[in-house]
């Protein structure tokens, strides 16, 4: 049981590419903590640097009390799930799971013990003797975790865990995850990609884009708060909708087509002229049958996607590229002539040119 | 074909070659909106008639494998049985009686141990030696890619090449490894040791094949997942537990394929290097099986005697690749 924490972590490689730019966080003992962002964001560098898998260019690394930049992997007491498992093939299930107790030199009786109750948890008992071929995918998901428990770390590391299982069972091991994450209080860092993984997993979510460090905050906080245009089109499914505009004197925005979108403000800064970004999400948009006043932006509708459980109605406004998500219990849209409502409030907006948000209360980091 | 039917899975041939014209054109959709499954269609390779051409593609291999194999081999074996006069006016059928004769030749026993030993140490050195290069090439060192082609070289060099290469480094008054063993208070004189002489083939040999062996051992270990190693590192294996714990063993497909190949070559291929280096000598001291083979066969012209000879290494060849498969192979892990 420790805390990790992340001080200024930079990463540069040989050739002069800088994968990680200055990262810095905390995980707190027990907690799980969430590193999401598309692929090359420097998110798996920073684990395997964790890891020890990685050399630490400069910054700090601590866990628990120890400072590990310069300790083996072993000597860290952590503990790693691969994405492709890496489970070892010519060895049975209970001789992968034993592995790691045998080389610290475990007694047997104990190594019995633990292998056998790590089993049982993850329901392995019947499959000991197998060889990882004869597993199938969330099996060896599973022994790969069990591996990791026995061996009763400081911490966990996850990397993209799930992403090789078909979308179904990958539902379930997140479940099943975050339930023995929650039993056994150790401190995990979990890299994902997968903005909805992330979000259901995190006690604390860390979105990161090309080396840096986008936003810090629960999942809640982070949908809700997004502190950049990146963060916004990152978390959340459907992404948010990005109109441009132009705050005019009554303290609305003004779209290049002439429309108006109001947005609160109380919410932030907004100066008279100032070019910005509004963020809509598709779930707080309605559609609107008939274009009133031409005051609200008019929507063009291309295609729509019924779910059941509602439907995604895809179109533009103006040039971009709109969807609005709309309950099974909304109307749907007729003919093609729409237009957009949103409350003033759910408006997020942002700097045009910086991409930070001017209406998020929570700071860049 | 209804949707139901569809549905359940019966997409059978009848439903995808509808979707071809009877010209064998594919047809256009009849409706844009819905996806054709099968729009490339699997079943799209070529299908020849007759249940000829299997057996016209095998040819080439049969035929090979006939003239310079099967044919050659039946004619040891017949030859085997036959004995000729000095002047190769006459032949005789004497059944066993070469096979009989050859057991009770000392120097025919001498040749086994010495085949036996040769071998051993050839295939032992080659394969552990190149096992060693190849996992230092494996790990990320700095002009790694000159290292494995200046490794690799050996295997363009002809045996008998090598062989000369070895007899000049070793010649005692001329060569250079030669006067630094001298130098060293070692009587180093190959010419005349039989010991030395054998050891001075078994380096020729070595040398010749590690490149081979080389260049598998290193396919195999860059096959091997990087990831796996990782996690036996942080599953706390040092570098040296490690390799025989996890390296090893996933190499071990490659280790058995090698074994096999270099003690076939051992046995067969190093007749060159016998030849060039030593002849056999001094006194024998490097007449292995192959070469006692060509020696009595071509330069003792005692053809039938010779025959038998080459039918027991088969023999003892086959055998031992039959137990090699039998028994190492099961402990060979997926």
């Amino acid at each position: 049981m420790a805390s990790v924490v992340l001080n200024e972590v930079r990463k540069t490689y040989a050739g002069g590419f800088e994968a990680v730019k200055g990262v810095s966080f905390t995980v707190s003992d027990g907690g799980l903590c969430v590193l999401v962002g598309p692929s090359g964001c420097g998110k798996s560098t920073l684990l395997r640097m964790v890891a020890g898998l990685e050399t630490v260019s400069s910054g700090d690394i601590r866990i628990g009390e120890r400072r590990v930049n310069d300790l083996e992997p072993m000597a860290r007491d952590i503990a790693m799930v691969f994405q492709n498992y890496a489970l070892y093939p010519h060895m049975s299930v209970f001789d992968n799971m034993a592995y790691g107790l045998r080389n610290r030199g475990t007694p047997k009786p104990e190594i019995e013990k633990r292998v056998k109750e790590a089993a049982r948890i993850l329901e392995l008992d019947a499959l000991l003797e197998r060889k990882p071929r004869q597993l199938s995918g969330g099996q060896r998901q599973r022994v790969a975790m069990g591996r990791a428990i026995v061996r009763k770390p400081a911490a966990f590391l996850f990397d993209e865990p799930l992403s090789n299982l078909d979308a179904k069972l990958r539902v379930q091991m997140r479940i099943e995850i975050r339930k023995l994450q929650r039993e056994l209080k150790t401190t995990s860092i979990y890299v994902t990609h997968d903005q909805l993984e992330a979000m259901t997993l995190a006690d604390r979510l860390v979105v990161m884009n090309g080396g840096h460090m986008e936003q810090v905050g629960t999942a809640l906080d982070v949908f809700q708060n997004p502190a950049s245009v990146f963060v916004a089109g990152f978390i959340g499914s459907p992404p948010m909708n990005f109109l441009a505009g132009e705050v005019d004197t009554q303290g609305r925005l003004r779209l290049p087509d002439g429309a108006f979108l109001a947005f609160d403000p109380k919410r932030g800064e907004a100066q008279v002229g100032r070019k910005v970004l509004a963020g809509l999400r598709p779930e707080n948009v309605a559609l609107r049958n008939g274009v009133e006043d031409g005051a609200a932006p008019r929507f063009r509708l291309e295609l729509v996607e019924e779910l059941g459980m509602g439907r995604l109605v895809h179109g533009k406004v103006g040039e971009r590229p709109f969807t609005v998500a709309q309950g099974a219990s909304d109307p749907p849209p007729s003919g093609y002539s729409l237009s957009i409502g949103i409350e003033p409030a759910l408006v997020h907006l942002f700097d045009a040119a910086s991409g930070l948000s001017l209406t998020s209360a929570a700071p860049r980091r | 074909m209804s949707e139901a039917e569809a549905f359940a899975g019966k997409v059978d041939a009848v439903s995808r070659d509808s979707h071809f014209t009877d010209d064998g054109k594919l047809a256009q959709p009849r409706d844009l909106a819905v996806p054709a499954p099968a729009q490339s269609p699997v079943e799209s390779r070529a299908i020849f008639s007759g249940k000829l051409l299997p057996y016209v593609l095998l040819v080439p291999q049969l035929a090979i494998s006939l003239v310079f194999f099967y044919w050659p081999a039946a004619q040891a074996l017949w030859q085997s049985f036959l004995v000729q006069d000095a002047f190769g006016l006459s032949t005789e059928f004497v059944w066993f009686e070469n096979y009989a004769e050859l057991f009770t030749r000392p120097d025919y026993y001498h040749a086994v141990g010495v085949t036996f030993l040769f071998s051993g140490v050839v295939a032992f050195l080659s394969l552990s030696l190149a096992l060693l290069l190849a996992t230092m090439a494996d790990r990320q060192i700095k002009a790694a890619r000159v290292y494995r082609t200046l490794l690799i070289w050996p295997y363009a060099v002809a045996p008998a090449v090598a062989s000369v290469l070895f007899i000049f480094m070793f010649q005692p008054g001329l060569g250079l490894f030669a006067r630094a063993l001298q130098a060293s208070g070692l009587d180093w004189n190959p010419i005349l040791n039989g010991a030395q002489a054998l050891i001075l083939v078994i380096i020729a040999a070595v040398w010749k094949q590690i490149s081979y062996n080389f260049l598998f051992f290193l396919a195999g270990l860059q096959a091997i997942p990087k990831s796996v190693i990782e996690a036996a590192a942080i599953d706390g294996a040092k570098p040296w537990r490690r390799f025989w714990t996890v390296v090893f063993p996933l190499l071990s497909p490659t280790t058995f394929f090698l074994i096999v190949v270099n003690i076939t070559y051992a046995f067969f291929d190093t007749l060159g290097i016998i030849d060039t280096a030593t002849g056999g000598g001094p006194n024998k001291a490097t007449e292995t099986l192959v070469y006692k083979v060509f020696q009595d066969g071509r330069l003792g012209a005692d053809l039938g005697g010779s025959a038998a000879q080459s039918v027991i290494l088969m023999a003892i060849v086959i055998t031992l690749t039959a137990i090699q498969f039998r028994y190492v192979e099961r402990r060979v892990h997926y």
